[in-house]
């Protein structure tokens, strides 16, 4: 196996151009990469597409601002896909205020559509929302009697990963509840960026419990303690 | 009679549902509360949709896991015997109706089975989350809410104005003055919560109900 090059978060940002589509790993930042949101944070790269689950934490009450929500706030995206942003009083402000455009997705479509993407294929046909206003000009498709979305594949350009576990070659595993689309997101992007909590020989990761394959990450950051 | 909201009435009830074994997830605020009535002798295994099964109550003082969270964020448990899986595993196992019953929160829900709990556009737009995949999904959806809303309004409707979060979807709808079955595009009411009255149910709701040849006087306790 071939060892994938070990960068600085700030090294492996710089792989990220203007408008770009970045795909970020969490679950209300469970699951991202705090390093590397923190360096792109601070190179302050605009203009791009951000696809994630949600937008993370923004309060204005409180001034609690977490994960990605930092790069909203800085405004560095023009384009944001997320399945909810209810958590988040920034996002749901610049979207309202029309100043960045917010495609909110079901989340389960959001994984398929990601996961799609890095299988190579289209995309997919889902019942969720039929009827509802997710069907607004999608093709819908009926098959033996029920009704599907055609759902297009979702491709993005860099994702940023949180790992658990990391061995040279980019074998990874993740960390209880914070897998959710890391996993995906590494399949759907031409550059995988995965910030590790450890890095280990290739070798010491038991191949029967890798979730994610190694062909498919390009470069290791290691987190800080 | 006077109306007294009570959020405990309506997770006891639906609480009552479930089978032994029964795979369920719960939507984030009141939805939650109904894992805390379920009867004993009943086990019931809760799928979290941001990636495991076999969710379990809050943790200890001082033992929470930032990496264990419920889709609401807040800390948890897993149970003995749970596992944990992607997003898309996740939204496959409630997508593909390996989720017996899901209870969702409700902004509206109408007498068509259409529930809306997503967006009030131009106020309120928190996004749908989840709860698209969880109503075509689930085999059963069990709609929980307050009988009206803070005007005194009901909320349960004819049709629902705001946008619809799923089409024809909803089996069942519990509030805190009864519990209703959508059968043929009517509310059919089921059973009635002491200390209310069939009449008042039929008169302050806004929209078409079918009182059950079975139904019953309730009380929830």
């Amino acid at each position: 196996m071939v060892a994938k090059p070990i960068v600085t978060a700030d090294e492996a940002v710089e792989l990220i151009r203007e408008g770009d589509t970045v795909m970020v790993g969490g679950f209300l930042g469970c699951g991202s990469p705090p390093g590397l949101i923190d360096a792109l944070e601070k190179r302050g790269t605009r203009n791009l597409t951000l696809v994630c689950n949600d937008t993370a934490f923004h309060n204005f009450k409180t001034g609690v601002c977490t994960h990605v929500a930092k790069l909203v706030a800085k405004k560095q995206f023009r384009k944001i896909v997320v399945s909810h942003i209810g958590t988040n009083q920034e996002t749901q402000r610049q979207m309202n205020e029309g100043e960045t455009e917010v495609v909110l997705v079901p989340q389960g479509t959001l994984a398929e559509r990601i996961r799609a993407a890095g299988a190579g294929l289209g995309g997919v046909l889902t019942p969720t929302g039929v009827g509802t206003e997710v069907q607004d000009g999608k093709q819908v498709v009926e098959l033996d009697g029920r009704k599907y979305l055609l759902e297009k594949a979702l491709p993005g350009d860099v994702a940023l990963l949180r790992a658990k576990k990391a061995d040279k070659a980019g074998n990874l595993i993740f960390d209880k509840a914070a897998r959710n689309f890391n996993p995906l997101i590494a399949m759907a992007c031409r550059t995988v960026i995965v910030e590790a909590d450890e890095i280990v020989e290739i070798g010491r990761l038991d191949p029967e419990i890798v979730v994610t394959p190694s062909v498919l990450v390009h470069y290791l950051v290691r987190a800080k303690k | 009679m006077e109306y007294v909201a009570s959020k405990e009435t309506i997770a006891k009830r639906i609480a009552r549902i479930f089978k032994d074994g029964d795979v369920v997830n719960l939507g984030i605020g009141l939805p939650t509360l109904v894992g805390n009535y379920v009867p004993e002798g009943v086990t019931i295994v809760l799928q979290s949709e941001n990636g495991f099964l076999g969710l379990g109550p809050a943790p200890a003082p001082g033992a929470e896991d930032p990496a264990l969270v419920n889709a609401g964020g807040g800390f948890v448990t897993i149970q003995p015997g749970g596992a944990f899986f992607d997003s898309a595993m996740s939204f496959a196992i409630i997508r593909g109706g390996h989720v017996d019953a899901t209870v969702l929160g409700v902004l509206e829900v109408d007498q068509q089975g259409n529930l809306a709990n997503y967006k009030i556009p131009g106020k309120l737009v928190p996004g749908m989350g989840g709860a698209m995949d969880l109503t075509v999904g689930a085999k059963l959806v069990v709609a929980a809410t307050e009988h009206f809303d803070k005007s005194g309004a009901s909320k349960l409707l004819r049709t629902c104005k705001l946008p619809l979060t799923a089409a024809n979807q909803v089996d069942f709808v519990c509030t805190d003055v009864g519990f209703f079955e959508v059968r043929n595009g009517t509310f059919v009411l089921k059973e009635y919560f002491k200390p209310y009255t069939v009449e008042y149910i039929l008169e302050k709701t806004d929209a078409d109900i079918v009182v059950d040849k079975d139904c019953r006087e309730v009380e929830i306790s």
